[in-house]
């Protein structure tokens, strides 16, 4: 580092708890209007990193090494002169924009509340500011009124108020922990945008904490990468992309640009699922006297998915990917049209025969909503069998739960325990072992690795392209990450407000897009190699 | 949320119907023959008939029910079999000594609740939290009529503070009429201020684990302001259901205490008129009751929607 005494500045940091080292030597800097990408897996520390800066870690974890921010050690702070810098040097946004705002409160009190606490003006002063504030980061008061309510705001919507919180009073640092993670694709692009305008106007420095490197590629000056609780690469970010030093550097680039080897597809495959003109909507009240008004979340959805293949189905969150996913599986009754399955036409509700339910099945984003936690994995994995006339016996039983439990990489000595027992990738291992073990044709995927780190996402991408290979299994493969979608789908259609807006093979559509909205979609996915095109940034 | 209340108004109305027809009906079905009870064993069969037919029992039961009913509306509550007063009259002065003892105990719940729930929930953990939950263990455990005879015990036999028993009435005054009722009203608090102490806490340290509490530290609010000006609120929900459910319990469920203070109070009339088959007071003292929860109840879903703007739209 230079001797120059402005910006955050870390240094040695080594943060435990109990005897446990959460963070070993960590440093980095920020300088003044400089961003810097934390990358790393969960458990890697980079946001004890921010807590640690923030002087927010857990009470029982113990601290060493230097932090200052402009010249000021903040590392020994008091509790009470760190609330003091908090919201005034420092300002710091979260993961979950649905939970980080005050369900009880107005977001204008929420955001003068950084001003007040700081004694920088009066109630009404505060609330003026406020106005200022959401102004500046796009909720103009005149059409989101201070006096709204967090629960009558969108996720983007609740990120901005979280934000103008956190820069009301021009704060020197400002640390962004995944502040885009949990939103879609364009709302991220938005509020990334926004970021780098607020950096750029004020001229502060940006900590921006991610576990996507396609996020961080197109944002940051300079990037740490964090493994273990170790800075394990550190630099400018377009020579840490060209020259991927490190080993686990390379492996995480490798991970994000995944692509499991391609699945053969039989020459002329009969389709498996048919839809035509399926409608679905449902009626919405506003209150008990309000008008009903009808939604229709999916309008006149055709396609063939033939046996063998894998199908791509993207869109944001709202465009009625899930309500079109539940139809098709027969757990939701269609208003229009008719969804065959191997000729077949489902039928939701009871009369769904049982040979059509075997043919189908479901993994969902998150694994661990998805299993009751008091059952271990050998009756989690048994349930489909209630799906049949005729389940196998105990011993055929035992068989298929061992061979499920192999084909997804995991131990036949497994079924013996409880679902907390496992990672997060592992968890989604037992989904598809649960989906695969009364064989089925389709397996709906929806959201499957969304919700899992990239080295385990590439592992499970490579599993469910194996299953594929070796069951001659269909995927329908719904996502929001067109690069994962890329990676695994033979076909892809782009759905907007209940209708299919594109749909064809996958590297057409993505690269020589004809719809404007897949256009948008891809304009605003964030790229791996944006540091290293020309121009792309100023 | 006008049009809140007017729907939560029209359910309380229609609560109000069913739960009449409930007690009306189940105490029709109950054994014994008040004019039986009122005349004795060795009453003549054409005596007991005179009397059925002058209180109108030998009617049907749907007839009856009406007539009790539209009286109820009019504030008719009928005329007691066992004193030939009327009901009404018998209930208010009741209710001019349970009301302000619920109110009076109410208010001690929450003046040691809420202190003691922030402070344990301020310092989980620590000495003051351990010592709040084991005091209000305690508080819990032990019924409350033993806590009435130990106040007994040490502020009226031993330092003879207050008298044992008994009420002047409100014609003595206020302050007179208050001591009476200050040992029931604290025998009665004290296992509800446990309670709600404890949940309180329990709400508190729960809203302090929520992602918002980690945003409002993030702008600089020190962990007390979090707790007053964040967490407090949002564990107010909790907090309300239970305080509705306590005061309900004490106008209705101080029947032990107020015979441990030989107080004239609305438990005390039901106890006795129980006994009596006096089954016209039983019904409306059972009504009263019904309609101070139905009413308490109202009040917490207005007070709900108050707290948290989610609830403002009905459901």
């Amino acid at each position: 580092m230079s001797g120059a005494e402005t910006g955050l500045h870390v240094e040695g940091l080594s943060v435990s708890i109990g005897r446990a080292p959460i963070l070993r030597d960590v440093g980095f800097s920020v300088a003044p209007g400089e961003v810097r990408g934390i990358i790393g897996e969960s458990g890697s520390g980079k946001t004890m990193s921010a807590y640690a800066v923030m002087g927010l870690l857990p009470r029982a974890a113990r601290m060493e090494g230097r932090v200052t921010l402009g010249g000021q050690d903040i590392g020994g702070m008091s509790e009470r002169d760190m609330c003091a810098l908090r919201g005034q040097q420092i300002g710091m946004i979260f993961q979950e924009p649905m939970t980080a705002l005050n369900p009880v409160m107005t977001i204008g009190a929420q955001v003068a509340e950084t001003v007040r606490i700081h004694g920088a003006g009066s109630r009404r002063a505060a609330m003026a500011r406020a106005a200022e504030v959401l102004e500046r980061v796009g909720l103009p008061p005149d059409e989101v009124p201070l006096s709204r309510y967090p629960h009558e705001l969108s996720g983007g919507q609740r990120q901005r108020v979280v934000i103008a919180s956190a820069i009301a009073l021009r704060p020197a640092l400002l640390i962004a922990d995944e502040p885009t993670t949990a939103l879609d694709v364009t709302t991220q692009a938005q509020i990334l945008a926004l970021l780098a305008r607020l950096v750029r106007e004020d001229g502060m420095g940006l900590m921006l904490i991610s576990h996507d490197l396609a996020v961080v590629a197109g944002m940051a000056d300079a990037v740490t990468i964090m493994k273990e609780g170790r800075v394990v690469d550190s630099g400018p970010t377009e020579a840490l992309f060209r020259a991927r030093r490190h080993p686990y550097t390379q492996a995480l680039f490798a991970a994000s640009t995944h692509v499991p080897d391609p699945v053969p597809q039989p020459p002329e495959p009969p389709p498996l699922l048919q839809l035509r003109n399926v409608e679905r909507s449902y009626v919405q009240r506003s209150g008990l006297f309000g008008r009903p008004t009808q939604i229709r979340a999916v309008r006149g959805v055709s396609f063939d998915l033939a046996a063998g293949e894998s199908l791509g189905l993207v869109g944001e969150s709202g465009c009625g990917k899930s309500t079109l996913g539940r139809a098709i599986l027969g757990l939701d009754p269609v208003d229009g049209g008719e969804i065959r399955l191997a000729g077949a036409p489902v039928h939701a509700g009871p009369t769904m025969p049982p040979e059509q339910r075997r043919r189908m099945q479901v993994v969902f984003q998150d694994p661990f909503g998805s299993f009751n936690p008091r059952h271990r994995v050998r009756r989690i994995l048994s349930e489909p069998y209630h799906a049949l006339d005729d389940p196998p016996g105990p011993q055929a039983r035992a068989t298929a739960i061992s061979d499920a439990l192999s084909d997804v990489g995991l131990d036949a000595a497994d079924a013996d325990r409880f679902i907390h027992e496992f990672s997060g990738g592992q968890r989604q291992r037992i989904a598809i072992a649960r989906a695969l073990i009364i064989r089925p044709e389709l397996i709906l995927l929806d959201e499957p690795v969304s919700a899992l780190d990239v080295s385990v996402r590439a592992q499970v991408l490579d599993l469910l392209a194996d299953l594929r290979r070796r069951y001659g299994l269909s995927y329908l493969f719904i996502s929001h990450d067109l690069n994962v979608v890329r990676a695994v789908t033979d076909r892809v259609m782009v759905m907007r407000k209940g209708e299919i807006v594109e749909a064809g093979p996958t590297g057409q559509v993505l690269d020589a897009p004809q719809h404007d909205y897949t256009r948008a979609l891809i304009a605003a996915s964030p790229r791996l190699d944006a540091p290293l095109r020309e121009g792309s940034r100023g | 949320m006008l049009r809140f209340a007017l729907f939560r108004a029209l359910s309380l109305g229609l609560s109000l119907v069913a739960a009449s027809l409930v007690v009306f009906f189940a105490l029709e079905i109950v054994p014994g023959d008040p004019a039986a009870a009122m005349l004795g064993v060795n009453a003549q069969e054409d005596t007991l008939a005179a009397l059925r037919a002058e209180l109108g029992l030998d009617r049907g039961p749907v007839a009856r029910y009406f007539d009790w009913a539209g009286g109820l509306l009019r504030g008719d509550f009928g005329i007691s079999y066992t004193y030939r007063t009327p009901v009404a009259q018998m209930i208010a002065d009741r209710l001019w000594v349970s009301l302000p003892l619920a109110l009076y105990a109410l208010a001690l719940t929450l003046l040691i609740a809420f202190p003691a729930g922030l402070a344990a929930a301020a310092r989980r953990g620590k000495g003051t939290d351990l010592t709040i939950m084991g005091v209000t263990q305690l508080g819990i455990a032990v019924p409350n009529f033993w806590f009435a005879m130990l106040l007994v015990l040490a502020f009226s036999i031993t330092l003879r503070w207050f008298s044992a028993g008994g009420f002047p009435g409100w014609e003595a005054g206020v302050g007179p009429a208050m001591k009476a009722l200050t040992l029931p009203a604290i025998a009665l608090a004290l296992p509800q201020a446990s309670i709600l102490t404890r949940v309180l806490r329990s709400a508190l340290i729960e809203t302090l684990g929520q992602d918002y509490i980690r945003t409002a530290r993030a702008r600089g609010l020190t962990r007390r302001q979090v707790l007053w000006r964040h967490a407090l609120r949002n564990a107010l929900i909790p907090v309300l259901t239970i305080i509705g459910l306590q005061f309900s319990f004490l106008l209705a469920g101080a029947i032990i205490i107020e015979n441990v203070f030989y107080l004239p109070g609305l438990g005390r009339l039901i106890f006795q008129s129980i006994g009596q088959r006096d089954i016209i007071v039983v019904e409306s003292v059972v009504m009263l009751l019904v309609f101070a929860v139905i009413l308490v109840t109202f009040l917490v879903d207005l007070a709900y929607a108050a707290v948290d703007p989610r609830l403002r739209r009905p459901r």
